[in-house]
């Protein structure tokens, strides 16, 4: 489990979040939304290490992460996806690939664990000795999820999976997502402007504004509240 | 005719110095974004401890690879010290500490071993090789010269492309966020560049030596043409250090050899501005797109 304590984050004079707590319980969803700007990235970096904290906690399955860096957040199952999809142009789809398992997997186990991920993601097969830089948005996508799943992860930190990506594929990725969670036992943290999609999949809804926590409840009780809806998510 | 010859070979032996310090300087520019400065007088600190070692008659190849070696920790050691708490800070920084290492260390050697030049003994023979009834410009040591830069740029290679070591590097150097979302170290990588930028520097200065005036003072030319060779280069490519150090090594060796040899350094000031007016980024680097 997920836990988020009176986070508070700043940079400079400008508060980017304060005193959110949430929780993401394990094998689910949960969506956290809210407009531009209103700490959501933040909030993923500041679970994954990238950004500290100026007070609150993070914990995750009991071990605090606040005060840890990066390199062993991730040695914990903590995988993220960062906003923009973060694939390294410079490298092969499978460097990039290779690359998320190197410090979980021994030499032998690295091929199966590859080929789990390309069976995932039939198109990654087709062009993994291509540079990613040749990718088109969805293929990125798929290889930012695939890079990030290669590590087997417990926890998934999905920064914007959806953005500039077609419905269609849109509705798949969700759908992909929705089913790693119940079948495998991932938790997913979704960050999302997609509020539809979004709440479509997600069990929990977090709503941030300005850094602050609106609403922290079920998917379905966002959904159906029109007042909260209208307000801060634009629907 | 032969002019010619000797020249272009001349030339090559010249260039694979230049691209194996010029490959320090990628190594460093790839993991660090710095130029640094201090490579050249790095270098030759190590070479001064392998002509102590030698000085006590230890063996030709354990004092060769004692300053290998030694160059090793030398990196490892500037940048945990010097070059790490610099993080974050303003680009010109660190530049400036690498600038201030030169200085430094030129003074150390100076106050150390003495400031006056001496000879380092080269591992081959320095006769020329002989084709027929002439006598080429090219000796067993310039043989010796290239075979080691050719080993060095081929470890380079494969411990880029082949290894996952070399993957976590590329990795580091390229999107170094990321990287450790994937669980890279990239503290620790950016560490291994800069070692393994000094030892590429102490392997220069070791072959460079015999050569030269050994003095604390003799890497400083051969550092302004590498930086030329690295440039050439594109600064971020180990196969553009090579290029670049040799189209610097022949560039400067006909330029000395048909012009005099004290217009060479104004051969690699021309170099440097013909490159850097037609293609700023470097030949082997890809330009940076512009963000609109």
């Amino acid at each position: 489990m997920l836990d988020v304590e009176e986070l508070s984050v700043a940079y400079g004079a400008v508060k980017a979040l304060q005193g959110v707590s949430f929780q993401a319980q394990d094998g689910s969803v949960t969506a956290v939304l809210g407009a531009n700007g209103a700490g959501k990235t933040t909030l993923l970096r500041t679970v994954s290490g990238l950004v500290k904290p100026q007070s609150g906690t993070v914990s995750y399955d009991g071990v605090k992460l606040t005060g840890l860096s990066v390199e062993s957040i991730v040695r914990l199952g903590v995988s993220h996806v960062p906003e923009g999809r973060g694939v390294i142009e410079e490298l092969t789809v499978d460097e990039n690939l290779r690359l998320g398992t190197l410090w979980r997997f021994g030499h032998r186990e690295r091929r199966p664990m590859l080929q789990e991920i390309y069976d995932l993601f039939p198109p990654l097969a087709e062009r993994r000795n291509r540079m990613a830089s040749t990718l088109s948005g969805g293929e990125r996508q798929m290889l930012a999820i695939g890079r990030a799943l290669s590590s087997k992860p417990t926890l998934l930190l999905l920064d914007e999976p959806s953005l500039g990506l077609a419905p269609l594929v849109t509705a798949q990725l969700m759908a992909m997502i929705r089913k790693l969670a119940r079948e495998t036992r991932l938790t997913v943290v979704l960050v999302e402007q997609n509020v539809r999609s979004a709440l479509s999949i997600a069990e929990e809804a977090v709503v941030i504004n300005l850094g602050r926590v609106v609403i922290a409840d079920r998917a379905d009780t966002v959904a159906a509240d029109t007042q909260l809806r209208h307000h801060y998510l634009g629907f | 005719m032969s002019l010619f010859v000797n020249l272009t070979l001349n030339g090559i032996t010249n260039g694979m110095i230049f691209a194996a310090v010029a490959l320090g300087l990628v190594f460093i520019w790839r993991a660090t974004h710095i130029v640094n400065f201090g490579q050249g007088s790095m270098a030759m600190f190590t070479t001064y401890l392998a002509v102590t070692l030698l000085d006590r008659h230890l063996n030709y190849w354990l004092a060769f690879v004692a300053a290998l070696v030694a160059g090793l920790a030398l990196g490892a050691v500037i940048e945990q010290v010097l070059i790490r708490p610099l993080r974050g800070k303003p680009a010109l920084n660190p530049v400036i500490v690498t600038l201030g290492l030169f200085i430094l260390l030129e003074g150390l050697a100076g106050s150390i071993f003495g400031v006056g030049s001496r000879s380092f003994p080269p591992a081959f023979s320095q006769a020329g090789l002989k084709v027929g009834h002439t006598t080429l410009a090219f000796s067993h040591f310039d043989v010796f010269i290239l075979a080691a830069v050719v080993v060095l740029m081929l470890g380079t290679l494969a411990l880029f492309r082949a290894t996952s070591l070399g993957l976590r590097m590329r990795a580091a150097a390229f999107a170094p966020e990321v990287a450790r979302l994937l669980g890279v170290r990239v503290g620790r990588i950016l560490t291994l560049g800069w070692a393994l930028a000094a030892v590429a520097g102490s392997l220069a200065g070791l072959l460079v030596a015999p050569t030269v005036s050994f003095s604390p003072s003799f890497m400083d030319l051969i550092l302004v043409y590498a930086f030329t060779a690295a440039v050439v280069g594109g600064l971020e490519s180990p196969v553009g250090a090579l290029v670049g150090g040799l189209v610097t090594g022949l560039a400067l060796s006909y330029v000395g050899g048909y012009l005099g040899s004290s217009l060479e350094p104004l051969g690699a000031l021309a170099i440097l501005m013909v490159v850097l007016s037609a293609r700023p980024e470097g030949i082997f680097s890809r330009p940076e797109p512009r963000r609109v």
